[in-house]
């Protein structure tokens, strides 16, 4: 059996069961690492990815109930090259320990910023609230955030 | 390093064999001299540098990533001293046929160990390279500059590090005779340098274990006991066939499946059914094999979510004999305080007791707590022309080989472990664990890899915890407000039952297999550094004091390294019976501590954070809010920090909040001083969580922590701001300083708290429950 997906813009048919959870198939079928298996239990933030914008838990949505929808992960945002502000602003501010958390940050601030391009530090704090960072790197997540809404406000 | 371990070391390394065995080390010569740091036991230059013919290096090291960022600081250290671009520097780290043996990357050692050992070798390795561009240039070593390595005689000519590589002989001793650059000289350390792992972190590159995908890749996931020690019976079948019809769903729900697991643990059946993998495999999609030893039981299947589903399935219809009870949560200190003990008086002073002291004292208390990372424990294992690589976010990976050998019963140099980085560890998790699965499912995978990833329960139940520990303390105060006597004992399980530790297995899985494995005896680490009694003797300068450790054998619930072992509990109860006897003799907590307190470096961490909090000497807190101070050399080796909070206590919820922190750290020569702020501050930041939220909740039978929602850490909104001042001692030898806020963190908290309150709570963590008692009592 093989379901169709819509993930960065393209179209993809993945050999998997309609239960499996997207994190699965982006990571395993997909090849892409950004999202990460946290917990299983959509406690955690790791594995989130944006779909139709919204920040969702990959690893509770199964593949059947995504229809025709956009899913979007980090490795769509930008490339060492030419980083999205978000990207480079936690290079900038060195936002990061073990990192492990750190795709599921950015895309829930990608959310954030895009219902709220010029948040509080607040906003940041209370948008990332289920986002979890183990490291204690969260002051610098949130001024990376707000570096990079700046950023964004320029262009 | 043991001798057999450097045996080990040798024989992975080929023709490096040869160079050990020329060493003049037989009967009767002479010890070889004391090399600093880990060039001691790793004594060949070109185990840690080697420079290929394109002049770029690659420096090589035993000491491995998981956040922390010492593979960019100890790049920079090298550069350094060989006068290099950082990015022409290669960094190759944790690899049993590659790198140098450092043993564990833990304690906060790495830069002290191989810092110390890679700025020798780099100064030396320089050195080689100038007296060989003397020798071809026919000029004066003394009046060759390097830059960019590149050599350059005054004349102007030049020789580069490339034309320079293949007559430069570094399989040779190390000396440690060339001088490192002068602090003055530095252009590369001191400096913020950006990390190595991060820009892979934001772009989905791969970046840890778990985004390895070698070709052929499975995926296996074990099916862990119900509890402890508890024994595989059998299968009921019949649950199987539930599955394949279809009215047992739900596989995502696997929080339900473990929960009606334990519910019932043991066979409802009369007679458990006779394990049959091949049927399992016959109803399961995707199964490639079932793996049984014992009591170890996993699954591999072609798909990572067929692996999960068939454990879930399997876990589901496996049938057990319970291991022996855990013990009652709500008395869990009085039990520990039955078990028997190895004690022992680790400082002792001597005075005379004034006449008319006060004597006081005081019980503190710290729980079970979990690393709890966010991302569970993974290895990728292949089982290859008789070859094991197992690829692992281990701290260790040497030692991880000589528990996977035990367990495999396979020969060490038949095992090769390469470090990978994980999710951060913050001590020994189930990194070294999930190897050894990885590594008993490829067995049966027919040379293809196999990578397991816990699930998250599975990382909760099975990590090893941080030890429980019990701290009492007595104190007297003479009538002119000083102490003059501290007698402080604790209690506790050891703080390492890492593969590192000698005779036993200390690998979760070896537990369990048909011919089972023990775990190593533990032992009391020895002081200056300690274990469980890691920080309890104390930097102040007190005329008569008694710290004893007492280190509980049985260990009732698994426990290993968490980090600062046991610095966290200590600190926590002499920084909080400083405050208490402050209070006892009418003093200012920062002027107690600096009147009991010669050590000129920690003077000067303690007056810079009140300085930086704008400290105000007597204030007291006013019934919600409050400050206080904590203070640790950590170690009494390490890192000196000093970190003031600021908290707002809820008197109606029991929350305590902590809007502010500041901190003060003085850890030597400063390597990178935004990987050390960074270091310092997620310290602060992991201490609040385990000091307001963190215990691990058990009941008779089983660890009831399974999840975040039962194992709940500090969230975003409730993170406080925090300064930090670093005081650079570019003179000084650099200090090791991953663990050393913690300490101090928990006190100040604590201190804030009974300064904001007038309550002292001794008993971590702070949970509302325990305020609204205090406020209450």
């Amino acid at each position: 059996m093989a379901i169709n997906i819509k993930v960065n813009g393209a179209m993809h048919s993945v050999p998997a069961a309609p239960d499996t959870p997207l994190l699965y198939v982006l990571r395993n079928d997909l090849g892409l690492n950004a999202a990460k298996f946290g917990c299983g239990l959509a406690q955690c933030g790791a594995c989130t990815v944006l779909v139709d914008g919204k920040p969702v838990r990959s690893c509770v949505t199964p593949i059947d109930t995504l229809g025709q929808s956009e899913i979007t992960t980090l490795e769509d945002l930008g490339t060492l090259e030419h980083p999205h502000p978000l990207q480079a602003a936690f290079i900038t501010e060195q936002a990061a320990q073990c990192g492990y958390c750190i795709a599921g940050m950015i895309m829930a601030a990608k959310a954030l910023l895009d219902r709220n391009p010029q948040p509080s530090a607040a906003d940041v704090r209370q948008g990332l609230a289920e986002n979890l960072c183990r490291c204690g790197t969260h002051n610098r997540i949130v001024r990376a955030v707000m570096r990079a809404a700046q950023a964004s406000g320029r262009i | 390093m043991s001798a057999i371990s450097r045996r080990d070391f040798a024989a992975g390394l080929g023709g490096i064999t040869l160079a050990f065995t020329l060493a003049p080390r037989l009967a009767g010569a002479q010890q070889p001299p004391r090399l600093p740091g880990s060039l001691d036991n790793n004594r060949l230059l070109d185990a840690w540098i080697r420079i290929g013919t394109d002049g770029n290096v690659i420096v090589s090291t035993g000491k491995v990533e998981f956040g922390q960022g010492i593979v960019t600081a100890l790049a920079q250290i090298a550069a350094e001293e060989l006068d290099l671009p950082l990015e022409r520097v290669q960094m190759i780290s944790g690899d049993t046929e590659r790198t140098p043996n450092e043993g564990v990357t833990a304690g906060s050692q790495s830069i002290e160990n191989s810092g110390t050992a890679l700025r020798l070798a780099g100064a030396q390795v320089r050195t080689i390279l100038l007296e060989l561009a003397a020798k071809r240039l026919g000029a004066d070593a003394a009046a060759l500059k390097v830059a960019d390595g590149v050599v350059a005689a005054p004349d102007g000519r030049k020789l580069s590090y490339a034309e320079l590589a293949a007559a430069a002989d570094l399989h040779r001793e190390a000396t440690a005779q060339a001088r490192p650059k002068p602090a003055s000289q530095h252009r590369i350390v001191g400096k913020p340098i950006a990390r190595r792992d991060i820009p892979a972190k934001v772009m989905g590159g791969v970046a840890f274990v778990q985004d390895l995908r070698l070709p052929g890749l499975l995926h296996g996931r074990i099916v862990r006991p119900p509890g402890y020690g508890a024994k595989l019976a059998g299968f009921d079948l019949a649950r199987i066939k539930a599955v394949r019809d279809g009215t047992l769903v739900g596989w995502i729900a696997e929080r339900e499946m473990l929960q009606s697991r334990i519910a019932r643990p043991l066979g409802d059946l009369a007679k458990p059914e006779e394990f049959d993998g091949a049927r399992l495999k016959a109803v399961l999609p995707g199964v490639v094999a079932v793996v049984r030893d014992g009591s170890f039981l996993g699954v591999i299947a072609e798909r990572e979510e067929q692996a999960i589903k068939a454990s879930l399935v399997l876990a589901e219809s496996a049938r057990w004999v319970a291991g022996p009870p855990l013990p009652d949560e709500a008395r869990v200190y009085d039990h520990l305080l039955t078990l028997a003990t190895e004690d022992k008086v680790v400082s002792e002073k001597e005075a005379a007791l004034p006449e008319g002291v006060k004597v006081v004292e005081a019980t503190y208390r710290k729980p079970y707590m979990a690393h709890a990372a966010i991302g569970p424990s993974c290895a990728v294992a292949q089982l290859s022309n008789g070859k094991m690589t197992v690829w692992t976010h281990s701290q260790g990976v040497f030692p991880l080989r000589g528990n996977l050998a035990m367990a495999l019963k396979m020969p060490v140099e038949n095992i090769r472990c390469v470090h990978a980085e994980g999710s951060g560890c913050y001590g020994h998790n189930a990194a070294d664990d999930v190897a050894l699965d990885a590594a008993l499912l490829a067995r049966a995978a027919a040379g293809r890899p196999v990578r397991v990833q816990w699930m998250r329960a599975d990382e909760f139940l099975w990590e090893p915890f941080g030890p429980a520990m019990v701290m009492k303390v007595r104190a007297a105060l003479s009538p002119d407000g000083r102490i003059a006597d501290w007698n402080y004992e604790l209690w506790s399980n050891t703080h390492s039952m890492r593969p590192s530790e000698p005779g036993g297995n200390n690998l979760l899985a070896s537990w369990y297999l048909a011919e089972p494995q023990r775990p190593a005896p533990p032992r009391m680490l020895p002081q200056p550094a300690g274990g469980g009694d890691r920080n309890a003797v104390p930097l102040y300068d007190f005329p008569r004091q008694r710290i004893t450790n007492h280190l509980i054998k049985d260990m009732p619930l698994r426990v290993s390294a968490l980090r600062t072992l046991g610095a966290y509990a200590n600190v926590f109860a002499m920084e909080s019976f400083m405050d208490e006897l402050a209070l006892l003799a009418n003093a200012d907590p920062v002027a107690f501590r600096l009147a009991h307190l010669k050590d000129a470096r920690a003077r000067s961490v303690i007056e810079a954070v009140a300085k930086k909090a704008a400290w105000k000497p007597g204030a007291r807190g006013e019934g919600g809010r409050g400050r206080g101070i904590g203070f640790a050399k950590y170690k009494n080796l390490a890192t000196y920090v000093a970190v003031i909070a600021d908290v707002d206590v809820n008197r109606a919820s029991g929350r305590i909040a902590v809007p502010r922190v500041y901190a003060a750290v003085d850890a030597g020569q400063i390597i990178n001083p935004d990987g050390l702020e960074n270091q310092i501050e997620g310290g602060i930041i992991q201490s609040m969580s385990w000091t307001l939220k963190e215990e691990v909740k058990f009941a008779s039978n089983e660890i009831s922590s399974r999840d975040w929602a039962t194992y709940p850490i500090l969230t975003m909104p409730e993170i406080p701001s925090v300064e930090i001042e670093l005081i650079d001692r570019p003179d000084e030898r650099s200090l090791g300083a991953g663990e050393a806020s913690q300490g101090p963190a928990v006190a100040a908290i604590a201190n804030a708290f009974a300064a904001a309150t007038g309550k002292r709570v001794r008993d971590l963590p702070l949970t509302p429950a325990r305020v609204k008692a205090a406020l209450q009592g």
